[in-house]
């Protein structure tokens, strides 16, 4: 038996297990992945307001109907390609002193007696006052609630207030847009929904099974994004028949934009699962004597789901303009239907655009805020998708 | 070499036969045939119709055959004598159509690839070289916009400012002084003067695309322990850049004909119909409205045969210029 012995005056030579690390422990030390990533994308300011400017863009598709001033059918002949109005905060009192009051000026019309063309100047002796959750044009949230209140308009429904001015029928434009963003922005969506299907069905498979079966879905991805796509697009939708209704014609340019738009995402899955195939979890549940199914659905899949909804994000604005530049050209959506694509129809020829730029102005800039915010967003996340990599 | 360029050409075989078989359906998807389209605009202009004239003209262009029947004759006439069937819009052979208009749409495809080239390259090494500086991000922000601007748009601001401030219409090739004047000098110029918009429209996604792409190569070329030791030589900056860095990060360069081509050609149908100018485009576009289907059919076909013509010449590039290629 050894002897303990004390030696005096020893030097304190502390535990021989150093404590836990004290204080605060560092939030993503046992973090899941997906705090992980959340934490990843968070740091990204960009992503993220462009996450927000996206949200928003929903939100307004989604109570179109209460937030534009009016109805997007609603025409008045005598006000055809007006300019916009301001919203002005103070106005002149009779009595001369200026006073707080929410309004935007009034037009007066002018005749060119040569070519007869109207032409509108804002006058700024006119006052129409205008405010928030106003009585305005009847409408029914969805096709379902019946209301007549909008968030902004005239106080006296029979004022005009054309934010964005008028197209060449007189209606007004900013509803018009407020409208046609929940058109061009759902198809988006649902459109990335079917080539989310398609692309992850058929990446799957390939990736998975290999062989003759890659092969084959290799060669009809290979097919497909060597098309010019424009061109193809064109070619489907022409043959839509014109006697189609609006709803239909909406489905099936949908399917139309999606059809081509898969390619890029069965490619990445596929990858993705030669990657994962090997690895030990994956061989792990194979011999706990897992089906195919479940392994593809449950085990190889959700390891993936970040990168698919980074690459769905970054998809999503080819389907967007893919719908506009077909409306545009006149093959796509038709009126009554108002999308992006259908406003920019009215600004096809220089000499409209030359006379009332806001028409090209308002829904190019929709479009283009929408693909850079898709575009930063879906960035934003593919960096995040990975949260283990330095 | 060889090998590999014979191999290349038989990959191919499968995938023109697949782009030949979407066209064939494109073709096909409009209701009725195009005998039917005949026997109406016939109708329209009062001319007598005999039913046993059309019943052979239905055998002689074989509608009533099965549909891979209709495929083979289309697709055997197009390959054994070059007939691409009959436009009766125009009432002549598509094959006198099309030429033309596939000329100039590959010449403006080729020339907005020499812009890309030409813009891209410059930029894409300054971006490396000088990362996060104010030019860096200048040009960043530039080609975020050039992404997410679509090639419409694009030409309609054009064209709307060149209103605006030149006063010049913008459309079409020539100024209508020149459109049916012989080649000069003068000629050349104008051409030049209405060609830049169409190239600048069609080609600003690519070099937005392809400067990203080569400023990220570049970066990852410049922090080698090889250029480190050039610069240490005493190597002057811009050759330790130009001499082998730039030259690796060439290869995205080759290989982009293969992926911007389609978009090129896809940028210059919409961008034509824009401007008006006297390209597939517009006609692809009358074509369609007018369910003239053998004409469209042709165009479809022959822009992805193009574009994979161009992704051909993109893969034997490379492999000229990278030895790991061909070998492998």
């Amino acid at each position: 038996m050894i002897a303990h012995t004390f030696i005096e005056d020893a030097p304190e030579t502390g535990p021989a297990v150093s404590a836990l690390k004290t204080g605060k422990p560092i939030e993503t030390d046992a973090a899941g992945p997906w705090r992980l990533m959340w934490t990843k994308f968070v740091r990204n300011k960009v992503a993220v307001v462009a996450g927000i400017i996206i949200l928003m863009l929903y939100m307004i598709g989604l109570f179109a109907e209460f937030l534009a001033p009016t109805l997007p059918d609603t025409s008045r002949p005598q006000f055809t390609n007006a300019p916009p109005q301001e919203i002005r905060l103070f106005a002149d009192q009779p009595d001369g002193s200026r006073e707080f009051l929410l309004h935007v000026t009034g037009y007066t019309m002018t005749v060119d007696q040569a070519s007869l063309r109207r032409s509108y100047v804002i006058d700024d002796n006119q006052v129409v006052p205008i405010g928030f959750f106003v009585q305005g044009a009847p409408y029914k949230l969805w096709g379902v609630f019946p209301s007549d209140t909008h968030l902004i308009g005239p106080l006296n429904p029979s004022d005009t207030m054309y934010l964005l001015g008028t197209d060449k029928l007189g209606r007004d434009l900013l509803s018009r847009l407020i409208h046609g963003t929940r058109i061009s922005m759902s198809i988006g969506l649902i459109g990335v929904t079917i080539s989310l299907i398609l692309g992850v069905v058929l990446g799957s498979i390939s990736g998975f099974y290999g062989g003759w079966i890659d092969l084959v879905i290799q060669r009809v991805i290979e097919v497909i994004s060597s098309m010019p796509t424009i061109p193809l697009w064109l070619g489907l939708a022409a043959a839509i028949p014109l006697t189609w209704s609006p709803l239909t014609v909406y489905f099936v340019i949908t399917l139309i934009v999606s059809l081509f738009g898969w390619t890029g995402l069965a490619r990445e899955v596929r990858g993705r699962f030669f990657a994962l195939r090997s690895e030990d979890f994956v061989t792990a549940a194979r011999l706990d004597g897992s089906s195919e199914r479940r392994l593809i659905f449950r085990h190889i899949l959700p390891s993936l789901t970040s990168h698919i909804l980074a690459v769905v994000t970054l998809a999503l604005p080819t389907m967007i303009v893919a719908e506009t530049a077909l409306s545009f050209l006149g093959i796509g959506l038709k009126a009554p239907v108002v999308s992006w694509g259908v406003l920019l129809q009215d600004a096809q020829n220089v000499r409209t655009i030359a006379n009332a730029s806001w028409l090209l102005i308002w829904p190019s800039a929709a479009v283009v805020l929408t693909v850079l915010a898709y575009n930063f967003l879906g960035d934003g996340l593919r960096d995040a998708a990975d949260p283990y990599e330095s | 070499m060889l090998n590999y360029v014979i191999k290349r050409l038989i990959y191919m075989i499968p995938t023109l036969i697949g782009m030949s078989i979407i066209a064939f359906t494109i073709i096909q998807l409009p209701p009725g045939d195009y005998l039917t389209s005949m026997l109406a605009s016939m109708a329209d202009s009062g001319a007598n119709i005999d039913p046993g004239q059309i019943q052979r003209y239905r055998e002689i262009y074989g509608l009533d055959a099965p549909m891979y029947e209709q495929y083979w004759k289309w697709i055997s006439g197009i390959l054994l004598r070059g007939d691409f069937g009959y436009s009766f819009e125009w009432n002549r052979p598509v094959g006198d159509l099309i030429w033309e208009r596939m000329g100039s749409t590959l010449g403006i495809s080729i020339a907005s690839l020499l812009f890309v080239w030409a813009v891209s390259l410059p930029i894409g090494i300054y971006s490396a070289m000088r990362r996060h500086s104010v030019g860096d991000y200048a040009f960043t922000f530039l080609g975020f916009i050039g992404l997410a601007v679509p090639n419409f748009i694009m030409a309609l601001v054009l064209m709307y400012f060149s209103y605006k401030y030149f006063g010049q219409s913008v459309g079409g090739l020539f100024s209508p002084e020149y459109a049916e004047a012989p080649w000069s000098w003068g000629k050349f110029v104008d051409l030049m003067a209405h060609l830049w918009i169409p190239i600048v429209v069609i080609g600003t996604n690519g070099t937005a695309a392809l400067i990203r792409i080569l400023r990220a190569n570049l970066t990852d070329e410049l922090n080698k322990p090889y250029v480190i030791t050039a610069k240490a030589k005493g190597l002057p900056e811009y050759r330790a850049v130009v001499k082998y860095p730039v030259r690796i990060a060439l290869n995205p360069f080759v290989s982009a004909i293969g992926w911007v081509l389609p978009e090129l050609i896809s940028g210059v149908t919409i961008t034509a119909i824009v401007l008006n100018l006297p390209t597939a485009g517009p006609l692809l576009l009358r074509a369609l409205i007018s369910q003239d289907m053998y004409l469209a059919g042709s165009f479809i076909l022959l822009m992805g045969v193009l574009t994979l013509v161009g992704m051909l010449v993109s893969d034997i590039l490379l492999a000229l210029l990278d030895p790991r290629i061909r070998f492998n």
